[in-house]
């Protein structure tokens, strides 16, 4: 990418089952605090999730949160607070954000799925007149069309650059860092609203097909069922939520004095072609190789490693198992890496989860320290490393680069490298 | 119904699709698209909650006699007249 601007991370903003903001967020990790709850939802019954308890009014009016959907409120929310967070000011009246016409601002947010919610919904409510579809709402279309998170972020910000999402399955997130990353390399651009979102846990369906697959993890604490990496794992929690980054050229951040995050260095983005559901090791470490080589960056280059893994039996071996692959098993030889994983404090967050978790590392670049992965109690051999950091947060010695995994159902994988500025 | 209870009930309806606006002040007799903030959506809306709530068809030719809270009175109220108002539903 030595050819290509550089391009930089200057604002967060987020909502994650636990925490409004990325301070909130960063201190819970650090304090070990779970995000899962009690959840009931229909048809299911009594299960648990990652509920977000953001303010949906704070950035919208009560009109469009009805109007439009929960990724949407969720985008809203987190696009205004990630150019709070930057600096960036909003100027509606004027068609500016942060000295940028509002055309030059591209808004990209990976999904998992959307419209299962709505349509869901919408089967309920005609249900309810004897499936007459007189009373199927005129509001299904726009709420399911698979542009609307982004397309509610323009309408609601008055942003008129382009906005669309990536479908990725749950490698989503990082597909929009990453699209926002190169759109402003290629100058399509000025400033990227980028990352993903999801509203996982409004709908019945996923955490049936989740059971059907024996996937859906339990455990009589709530805050214990997501534990990846744990011997006795049983499966995924399903949880809401959303990330977006502001993203700019790194000329156009110091330029204006931003604070910045981290430099996106490397990525990529491949294909397992070998099962709907099953991982696959040997394309994910394929994968996260393919980022080294972008990124210029050997194995000992790399400080931190934050997993997918989604607390499956089968899921946590193979990611287990392409990390070997990659960085060996050691943490004190040629690699130093550290390795820890998210979802054992906020569940699943689907589309969320690739920028939401990278999120939830990038303050380590200023204070290095490793939040854990939680709700270990008897670790898997098969997911041993010596670089895991389990149950206590950790002080390290160096942390320049962050290596972001995020894969998704029909075999997707992503790896996004950051680099601490 | 009578004429001030559909008045009720378009209200009520309206306060559903439209929470942010204040609707105690309302002119029976102006539009209602000049004193809130109501798009065709809204009144697809309001035409549907109308078919849910009381079962009344209103054809699309006839979307213009619900402009004013008046004139919904005058067009609904032969429909209505034998139907209960349910307000908050």
């Amino acid at each position: 990418m030595a050819n290509l601007p550089r391009v930089v991370i200057t604002g967060v903003g987020l909502t994650s089952p636990n925490g409004n903001n990325l301070q909130e967020f960063r201190g819970n990790l650090l304090a070990g605090v779970s995000g899962v709850k009690p959840y009931n939802i229909r048809h299911v019954g009594d299960t648990v999730a990652g509920i977000c308890d953001f303010e949906v009014t704070r950035h919208q009016k009560r009109k469009e949160a009805r109007r439009g959907t929960r990724a949407g409120s969720i985008s809203v929310y987190c696009a205004h607070e990630a150019l709070a967070d930057a600096g960036l000011e909003l100027d509606k009246a004027a068609g500016m954000v942060g000295g940028r016409d509002k055309s030059r601002v591209g808004t990209y947010i990976g999904i998992t799925e959307h419209g299962n919610v709505e349509t869901e919904n919408e089967v309920h409510n005609v249900a309810g007149f004897d499936y007459d579809l007189s009373f199927w709402s005129h509001h299904h279309n726009p709420r399911t069309v698979a542009n609307n998170p982004a397309g509610e972020v323009t309408l609601n910000l008055g942003l008129t650059g382009p906005a669309y999402c990536l479908g990725g399955a749950c490698a989503a997130g990082n597909l929009g860092l990453i699209q926002g990353m190169q759109m402003l390399q290629l100058g399509e651009v000025d400033l990227a609203l980028a990352g993903g979102v999801s509203e996982a846990i409004h709908t019945f369906g996923i955490f049936a097909s989740f059971a059907s697959q024996g996937a859906l993890g339990a455990h009589a604490d709530p805050a214990r069922v997501s534990r990846p990496f744990d011997l006795n794992r049983n499966g995924i929690v399903v949880s809401e939520g959303g990330c977006l980054y502001t993203l700019e050229r790194l000329d156009d951040a110091k330029a204006r004095g931003a604070r910045i995050y981290g430099e996106v260095l490397g990525y990529h983005v491949n294909s397992d072609a070998s099962d709907f559901v099953l991982p696959n090791a040997e394309r994910q470490a394929e994968c996260m190789s393919a980022a080294l080589k972008k990124a210029s960056l050997g194995i000992g280059d790399i400080d931190l490693v934050n997993t997918h893994a989604t607390s499956t039996t089968a899921g946590d071996l193979q990611e287990s198992d392409a990390l070997r692959r990659v960085f060996g098993d050691s943490h004190d030889g040629e690699s130093k890496v550290f390795v820890n994983n998210t979802k054992s404090f906020i569940g699943h967050t689907m589309g969320a989860a690739g920028a939401l978790e990278l999120a939830g590392n990038l303050p380590a670049f200023n204070d290095r320290i490793v939040h854990p992965s939680i709700n270990v109690e008897d670790l898997d051999p098969g997911c041993a490393h010596a670089g895991l950091v389990l149950n206590e947060p950790r002080e390290v010695a160096r942390m320049d680069t962050i290596l972001n995994l995020s894969f998704g159902m029909l075999g997707i994988n992503s790896a996004v490298i950051i680099g601490r500025i | 119904m009578t004429r001030d209870e559909i008045i009720l009930a378009i209200k009520d309806i309206i306060e559903t699709i439209a929470p942010d606006e204040e609707l105690d002040s309302l002119n029976v007799d102006e539009r209602l698209r000049d004193q809130i903030e109501l798009d065709s959506m809204d009144f697809l809306d309001i035409v549907m909650e109308l078919r849910k709530r009381y079962g009344v068809q209103v054809p699309e030719e006839d979307y213009k006699e619900l402009a004013s809270l008046t004139s919904c009175a005058d067009y609904l109220g032969p429909m209505l007249e034998n139907v209960e108002l349910k307000v908050g539903a």
